[in-house]
C-alpha cells in the first residue's frame, strides 16, 4: 500500500522545516525537502558598505551567527589582503569554538535526545532511563547542560560584547583585546565547562574519549560502566535500535577545515572524504555549483557562488523548495562534525565510518568526539594569547575586489563569496552547511543528502510524524534558516 | 500562564538568547514564575501533526492562549500572500496563523525587533514586504494594524532588541504572569519601560572618553565611539550597559559600537554603520535630550581638557598610561 506523508512543522530543528514522504510498504520510497522561508539576505547586501555584512550576515542565523560573521569577516579580509595578527586568530577561533561546541551541547540534550523519551520507547529497557535525562524541558541532564552552556557562553560576552550577533570580529582581527587577568577568567570558564562534560556527558576524562581510536575500544570502553555518562546511555539505545541503519550519507563529506591558525594550517583539517576510496581528497572550491532547478529562484544554469544570483521565483515549475541544491564536481556531499572528524583523520569515526557509513549514529558519535577533541585546544589557545600585543590590524579594501571566506560551522563548512565595485557590494553569494545537507534534487534529479537519506526509512502503521524521520533530520542537526537565507 | 511560542521572518537569535538568561535551572524558573511553556520551537517534544493540534486548538478556543509570543518578521510577500513563509505541515501562510492566534490571546508580545519592527529582514529593498506585529519601522500598522488591542486590554507589547536580551523577556512574561504589567509600563512605541527608560551609554566603560571627546579610531581602540565609529548609544534605548549580556558583556564592552538594535529602523542607518555620519565635522546624531549649541559648546571644551592618560589610552587596546598614583592621601 503506498500513500503520501507532507510532514512538518519539525522543530528542535533551527527555523521551518517541511518533508514529502512517498511511503510504500512500511517504507519511505522517495522524500522530497522543502526550506519553507525566504528572507533574502543575498538580495539585502547587494548595494551597501562593505563593512555593513558585518552587521547584516550574523543575523542571517542566531544559532550560528559566529560562523557567519567569520565567514564575512574572512571574505572581506580576503578582498583587502590583511593579515589577521596571531591575537586576533586565537580570540576569533575561541569564540567560534565557543559557539560550536554550545551547539553540539544543545543539539544532543535539546534537540536530538529528547525523542527517546517518546511513549513509542515505554518498553525498552533503558526508556526511564533516557526519559529522566533528556525529556523535553524536565531531563535532568537537559536542564543541567542549558545552565553549563549559559555558563560557557560567558565567554562570549567577554570575547564578543554579546551573543547571538556580536560585531567584534573584524577583517583584521578581534576589536576586543584581553587583558591578563581576563585570561585567567575565561581559562576558569572554560575548565567549569570541561568539568561538567567529564562528570554528565561522558563520565570521562576528555583525553581519554578523544583517544579512542577504534569501535573496538570505544565498545570495551561502553562496557566497562554502560550507564556512566550520557555518551553510554546514547550508545546502549543507539545499538539497541540499531541506528546505525538509519539515515545513511551519499558517502562523500565535506569539509573546508576548522580553526585556522596563525600558520594558515587548521587545527581540524579540510579535506572531501571519500568512503568507497576510503581517503581524503583535496578540497576544490572551483568545483563548487549551485542549481536552481528545483527551487522557487530564477535561473536553470548551475553557477558558482563567485557569479550566483537569488532572485524568487514562486510559480517556478518543478520548484519545491526555497533551497537551492549546492553540489561539488557535480556530486551531493554531507558535512557536519562527522566530515570534520574524518578528514581530520579521527581514527575512531573513520573506524566507525568504514563499518557502517555516515548515519544517524555516526553522526552524533562524530559530534560527541568533536566536542571532547575541541575543548582543550581552547585552552592552548587562550594559553597561547600575547596580552599587550595587537589583536587587529587596520585594512583598506580597494573599491573594486573580490573575495571568498570560507569556515566550519558547527553544522558543517560555510562560505561567503563577495564582489566589491566602486566601494559597495555588487554580489553577495552564501552556501550554508544545511544548504548541502538538505538541498533538493539536482537537474539530473538526483536527491540531496537528507532526501536519499530518507529512502528506506521505516514507517509505522499509523505514524503521521513518523519517528525513525524524526531521528534522521534531526541527526543532521539541520539549520533552515541558514539554509535559505 | 498558558505561552505559545512561534517563529517566522528572523533567525531564531531571540530564543538562543532567551537560553542565556541568567539562572542555574532554566525550566524552574519559568515554572516558579508561572510560567507554562505550551510549545516553543527549540524547547518542545512535539512536532508535527501534535503540534498542528495544538495550534487548532488554541485558535478554536479548547486551549486558554495567555501570551503569544512571535519571533521574526512577519513575511506578507509576495503580493500580499505571505507565501514567502507558509507553516510546514499546514499549507498556510504563517501571518494567516498569526492573525488568527493573536486574535485570541490574552497577550501579544513581539519578541525581538524583527517583531516588532521589522527589524532587520525588512532592510533595503524589503522584498518580503516584511513588517512587524503592530508596527511597519516607525508607522503604527504592521500584520495586526495600528488599532489592535489584545483581549487583556493591551497592545503588542514591544520586547525589542537584535536579538533581544533575555533578561528583558523574562522579566515580561513574569511580569504578566503575576499581573503586574499595565498599560503605564510601556513606552511611547509600546516597548516595556524597565529597560527602554535607560540609554545604552548609561554605564558604559568609555564614559571618561566620552566626556574628554577621546575618541577611538579605529577597531580595538579604548576611546569613545561616538565621534568616529558610529556609536548611538547616547540615543539608544536600552539598559545594555546595566544589565550585562552573557555575564560581563555589552557591545560597546566588546569593542563595537551600539547600533541602536532597539529602535525601528535602525537596519537602515542612511549611512555605514561603523562609522559616524557628520554635518561640519559635527556628529548628526545628538545625545538624546542635548542641544547642538550645548553638544558643541562642551565638546570644544572637554577636548582642550583632555588628560594626556585619557588622551593616549583612547587610541590603544590596553591602558597605556595609568592613572597616576598619589603620594599623599586621597581628599
Ligand atoms: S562608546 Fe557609545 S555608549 Fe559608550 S560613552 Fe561613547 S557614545 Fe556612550
Ligand atoms: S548596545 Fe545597542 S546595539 Fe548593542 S544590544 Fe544594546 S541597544 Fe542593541
Amino acid at each position: 500500500m503506498s500513500q503520501r506523508l507532507i510532514v512538518g512543522p519539525f522543530n528542535r530543528v533551527e527555523g521551518d522545516l517541511e518533508v514529502q514522504l512517498d511511503i510504500a510498504d512500511g517504507r519511505v520510497t522517495q522524500a522530497r525537502v522543502n526550506a519553507t522561508m525566504y528572507r533574502g539576505f543575498e538580495q539585502m547586501l547587494a548595494g551597501r558598505a562593505p563593512l555593513d555584512a558585518l552587521v547584516i550576515v550574523p543575523r542571517i542565523c542566531g544559532i550560528c551567527s559566529v560562523s557567519q560573521s567569520v565567514a564575512a569577516a574572512r571574505a572581506i579580509a580576503d578582498a583587502s589582503g590583511v593579515t589577521v595578527p596571531p591575537n586576533g586568530v586565537h580570540t576569533i577561533n575561541l569564540m567560534l569554538a565557543c559557539e560550536n561546541l554550545a551547539d553540539h551541547l544543545s543539539h544532543f540534550y535539546l534537540f536530538f535526545m529528547p525523542d527517546f523519551a517518546r511513549p513509542v520507547y515505554a518498553q525498552r529497557p533503558w526508556f526511564a532511563e533516557a526519559t529522566r535525562r533528556f525529556a523535553a524541558l524536565a531531563g535532568e541532564h537537559a536542564r543541567a547542560a542549558v545552565a553549563a552552556r549559559q555558563r560557557w557562553f560567558e565567554i562570549m560576552g567577554t570575547l564578543g560584547g554579546k551573543w547571538p550577533h556580536t560585531l567584534s570580529i573584524q577583517p583584521g582581527g578581534s576589536a576586543r583585546a584581553v587583558e591578563a587577568a581576563e585570561r585567567i577568567r575565561l581559562l576558569a570558564k572554560v575548565r567549569e565547562f570541561r568539568a561538567f562534560l567529564e562528570t554528565t556527558t561522558f563520565g570521562a576524562p576528555l583525553e581519554e574519549i578523544a583517544a579512542l581510536d577504534s569501535e573496538a575500544a570505544l565498545q570495551r570502553w561502553h562496557a566497562a560502566d554502560p550507564l556512566r555518562g550520557d555518551l553510554r546511555l546514547f550508545l546502549t539505545l543507539a545499538a539497541d535500535l540499531k541506528l546505525e541503519t538509519l539515515g545513511r550519507g551519499p558517502g562523500r563529506t565535506l569539509s573546508f577545515g576548522a580553526y585556522r591558525q596563525p600558520d594558515g594550517s587548521h587545527a581540524l583539517a579540510d579535506g572531501v572524504w571519500n568512503e568507497s576510496l576510503g581517503r581524503v581528497q583535496p578540497v576544490d572550491t572551483g568545483a563548487i555549483r549551485e542549481d536552481a532547478t528545483h527551487a522557487w529562484l530564477a535561473g536553470d544554469e548551475a553557477l558558482h557562488p563567485s557569479e550566483g544570483l537569488t532572485a524568487p521565483m514562486l510559480d517556478k515549475p518543478g520548484g519545491y523548495t526555497w533551497n537551492k541544491a549546492p553540489r561539488l564536481s557535480g556530486e551531493v556531499v554531507e558535512t557536519g562534525a562527522i566530515a570534520r572528524q574524518l578528514a581530520s583523520g579521527q581514527p575512531l569515526i573513520r573506524d566507525a565510518v568504514a563499518r557502517c557509513g555516515a548515519n544517524v549514529y555516526t553522526r552524533v558519535l562524530a559530534r560527541l568526539v568533536e566536542l571532547a577533541r575541541v575543548l582543550p585546544m581552547t585552552e592552548q589557545w587562550l594559553t597561547a594569547l600575547a596580552p599587550r600585543e595587537p589583536f587587529f590590524h587596520a585594512d583598506r579594501l580597494p573599491a573594486d575586489a573580490d573575495g571568498v571566506g570560507l569556515t566550519e560551522a558547527a553544522r558543517g563548512a560555510l562560505g561567503h563569496w563577495v564582489s566589491v565595485r566602486h566601494g559597495r557590494i555588487e554580489r553577495y553569494q552564501i552556501v550554508a552547511p544545511t544548504s548541502w545537507n538538505f538541498s533538493p534534487r539536482d537537474a539530473s534529479g538526483t536527491p540531496g543528502a537528507l532526501e536519499a537519506a530518507l529512502e528506506g526509512a521505516p514507517v509505522q502503521p499509523g505514524e503521521d510524524t513518523p519517528v525513525a524521520v524524526q531521528h534522521i533530520v534531526r541527526s543532521f542537526d539541520p539549520c533552515m534558516v541558514c539554509t535559505v537565507h | 500562564m498558558n505561552v505559545l511560542w512561534l517563529q517566522s521572518g528572523g533567525c531564531g537569535g531571540c530564543s538562543m538568547s532567551l537560553l542565556c538568561a541568567d539562572t542555574a535551572d532554566f525550566p524552574a524558573m519559568l515554572k516558579s514564575g508561572g510560567i507554562d511553556l505550551l510549545w516553543h520551537p527549540s524547547l518542545s517534544l512535539a512536532s508535527g501533526r501534535e503540534l498542528v493540534a495544538l495550534l487548532e486548538d488554541c485558535r478554536d478556543g479548547r486551549t486558554r492562549l495567555d501570551v503569544l509570543c512571535i519571533e521574526g518578521s512577519l513575511l506578507r510577500g509576495p503580493n500580499g500572500t505571505g507565501r514567502f513563509h507558509v507553516l510546514a505541515g499546514t499549507g498556510v501562510p504563517m501571518i494567516d496563523w498569526v492573525s488568527a492566534l493573536a486574535a485570541v490571546a490574552t497577550h501579544v508580545v513581539a519578541v525581538g525587533s524583527c517583531a516588532a519592527w521589522g527589524g532587520i529582514t525588512a532592510t533595503g529593498p524589503n522584498i518580503t514586504d516584511a513588517c512587524g506585529l503592530q508596527y511597519d519601522g516607525d508607522r503604527p500598522g504592521g500584520l495586526l494594524g495600528a488599532d489592535f488591542v489584545a483581549r487583556g486590554g493591551l497592545p503588542v507589547i514591544n520586547v525589542a532588541g537584535c536579538p533581544t536580551h533575555p533578561g528583558w523577556v523574562v522579566d515580561t512574561l513574569m511580569a504578566l504572569a503575576a499581573k503586574l504589567f499595565v498599560a503605564d509600563d510601556l513606552d511611547p512605541l509600546n516597548r516595556p519601560r524597565f529597560y527602554a527608560d535607560q540609554l545604552v551609554h548609561h554605564g558604559c566603560t568609555r564614559n571618561e572618553y566620552y566626556e574628554f571627546k577621546a575618541s577611538a579610531e579605529k577597531p580595538s581602540d579604548l576611546g569613545c565611539m561616538m565621534e568616529n565609529m558610529g556609536c548611538k548609544g547616547t540615543q539608544a534605548h536600552a539598559d545594555c550597559n546595566t544589565r550585562l549580556w552573557n555575564g560581563e558583556g555589552s557591545c560597546t564592552r566588546g569593542g563595537y559600537a551600539c547600533i541602536s538594535c532597539t529602535e525601528p529602523g535602525f537596519q537602515d542607518p542612511g549611512h555605514a554603520f561603523h562609522q559616524t555620519p557628520k554635518l561640519a565635522g559635527i556628529p548628526i546624531g545628538l545625545p538624546t535630550d542635548m542641544p547642538k549649541a550645548w553638544f558643541v559648546a562642551l565638546a570644544s571644551l572637554s577636548k582642550s581638557a583632555t588628560p594626556k592618560r585619557v588622551k593616549s589610552n583612547a587610541t590603544a587596546d590596553h591602558v597605556v598610561v595609568a592613572p597616576a598614583v598619589r603620594k599623599t592621601r586621597l581628599k
